[in-house]
């Protein structure tokens, strides 16, 4: 387990690498900042002296030099458009989505567990092949499309929700429902096939045969079986909203990462776009590894050698 | 193939979702020529011009845009850059990833490494980052949205077939192909690429619903396709800003699109099932309503 966990340390300190060379390099392709950040009839000098400030006149090599030794301080650099360390605002902005991101996960898993379990228990049945088209139209639903026929439908239509913001729990409802409809369609597919395959195995059939409640047979035994492919799935659902759930936060003016980095993107604020991809996928990597602990514990089958 | 169509017949709808996607496919193919002069014909009068009436001419059955273009004609346009990139991308992170997963599961050691390690990044790297890179940097178009897409679809292939390859290379029929002489390009092409053939096929399918969500995501976001090329996404953007007046701007197309990837991820569902010989008897019962 100790092995385990070094190489797979070893090998996401690696990417990580690799990531930070792509960021910086990537981010300062979208162009120089300078014109953004002055006014329009701004001088020769006055432009001069603001690259000279932020170093935009340095080589790239030499840019990236001070980078990566201000980035072995855990230091960032400086936010162009807020003039704060770029770190910070990244944490600011990190425990939203975080918080979006677990809700909508639990609800997802929870959720799909029963839909997909009850769908499994009789394989293309009526209850199978409606909840099988229906999660299936959950997971082709484009996000964008469904938050504005929200939006339109419950808060300008009805008026029961606020059309976006961050004030009261209402303000979490419509956000969340659009980020739930596409994980909670694919975990239900991801549930209904693994359990079909496990509800037909021998040790379901000796279950039954021993007179164990259908109920416990098909939430206990089966199901412990069947999550593994679910963690996998959920896992990736789970990174794509850590990774900046955009369309949603855009939306509905989340301050969470992935408005914070498309803001950054189009600010060009290259601090700010590469603290924001770091730290985020930081949290991803650990999350993956959390995700492997996880297999090994609810299937003793699997180690980590 | 008469068997597979019998098969489909059954199933209504599957049946109904290979129908809608052949009517989608006409618009791409089709549209154009025939509706492409309506579909940019402005008319002052029609401007935003509800839907549900036949006053206007069947045209303007979906109503008309802020320009008082037909949206019906409009969507039927937009299907071939729709389909078109959603088509390119596949295709090519196919190919690419393929190939490279190949060589991957093959070569193993540092080659394997690398190739891993950089499938990772991509894997770790915001797509929405590549996409505005790639768009500040080349001419926006649909070229550069099918290499955005196309490059983040990349380590979806390169995985799974990489891990498909180290079991398939371990065969007896590998390796008696190599013990009979077969160098490294015969043994990959001839005989490990084939086997992995319906495993590449599976992914596409699957992959095509979430690359056309993925161009419309990012054309409305304004940093995928760019007017006046035209396609769903950027239709439901640009329908955005009517939303509290003129919802049937944006509504119809998102339903195109909804639609378009509801077929896409039915029909490849029932391919699964018809393709996989110890489910495949699944579809020729009829439902099962009654208890057990």
């Amino acid at each position: 387990m100790g092995a385990y966990l070094g190489r797979r340390t070893l090998q996401s300190l690696i990417a990580l690498a690799g990531l930070v060379v792509l960021v910086f390099f990537l981010a300062r392709l979208t162009g120089d900042p300078t014109n953004l950040y002055l006014p329009l009839d701004a001088s020769l000098e006055a432009r001069a002296e603001f690259r000279a400030k932020h170093g935009y006149d340095d080589p790239f090599l030499v840019q990236f030099g001070g980078f990566l030794v201000d980035l072995t301080r855990l230091d960032f650099g400086e936010s162009i458009r807020k003039a704060r360390p770029a770190l910070d605002v990244v944490l600011e902005a990190i425990p939203t989505t975080l918080r979006l991101a677990a809700i909508t996960m639990s609800l997802a898993i929870a959720g799909s567990i029963l839909i997909g379990s009850l769908a499994a228990v009789r394989p293309r049945g009526i209850f199978d092949r409606t909840a099988s088209i229906l999660s299936l139209a959950a997971a082709s639903a484009p996000d964008f499309w469904v938050a504005i026929t929200g939006i339109l439908l419950f808060a300008v239509a009805l008026g029961w929700l606020p059309t976006s913001g961050t004030g009261t729990a209402l303000h979490w409802v419509l956000p969340i429902a659009v980020l739930l409809i596409r994980p909670f369609g694919l975990l239900v597919q991801v549930v209904r096939g693994a359990m079909i395959t496990a509800l037909s195995s021998a040790y379901v059939k000796t279950a039954r045969a021993k007179g164990v409640r259908e109920r416990s047979v098909v939430f206990v035994h089966a199901l412990r079986n069947a999550m593994l492919p679910v963690i996998t799935v959920a896992g990736d659902q789970a990174a794509g909203i850590v990774n900046g759930a955009v369309i949603v936060e855009t939306i509905f003016g989340f301050p969470g990462v992935g408005k914070l980095m498309i803001d950054a993107i189009e600010q060009r604020d290259f601090a700010v776009i590469q603290a924001a991809v770091l730290v985020t996928a930081l949290l991803i990597f650990v999350m993956n590894i959390l995700i492997d602990l996880a297999y090994a514990m609810i299937d003793p089958r699997v180690r980590h050698g | 193939m008469g068997e597979t169509l019998r098969l489909l017949a059954r199933d209504k709808v599957a049946l109904a979702a290979a129908l809608f996607l052949l009517l989608v496919l006409a618009c791409a193919v089709f549209g154009p020529v025939v509706l492409g002069e309506a579909a940019d014909k402005m008319n002052l009068r029609q401007r935003n011009a509800p839907p549900f009436s036949l006053a206007d001419g069947w045209l303007y059955v979906l109503g008309a845009d802020a320009l008082g273009r037909s949206i019906l004609a409009r969507i039927v346009v937009a299907a071939r850059d729709t389909v078109t990139i959603a088509t390119l991308a596949v295709a090519l992170s196919l190919v690419a990833g393929g190939t490279i997963g190949l060589v991957a599961g093959y070569a193993r050691g540092w080659t394997e490494t690398v190739i891993m390690r950089f499938a990772d990044i991509l894997m770790s790297f915001p797509s929405l980052l590549l996409a505005v890179v790639v768009l500040y940097v080349f001419n926006p178009g649909v070229a550069t949205v099918v290499a955005v897409l196309a490059i983040t679809r990349l380590p979806i292939y390169i995985r799974t077939i990489r891990a498909e390859v180290l079991e398939i290379r371990e065969r007896l029929f590998v390796q008696a192909a190599r013990v009979l002489g077969a160098g490294p390009v015969r043994l990959i092409g001839r005989h490990i690429a084939p086997v992995t053939v319906p495993t590449l096929i599976t992914i596409a399918t699957l992959d095509f619903a979430f690359v056309m969500l993925a161009e419309s995501a990012l054309s409305f976001l304004g940093i995928g396709i760019q007017p006046p090329d035209v396609t769903w996404g950027l239709m439901v953007a640009q329908g955005r800003n009517y939303l509290a007046t003129a919802w049937w701007l944006a509504f119809f197309p998102g339903l195109a699109i909804m639609l378009t990837t509801l077929s896409l991820n039915l029909l490849s569902s029932w391919m699964r099932l018809a393709a996989d010989p110890t489910q495949r008897w699944r579809l020729d019962r009829a439902p099962d309503t009654g208890a057990r």
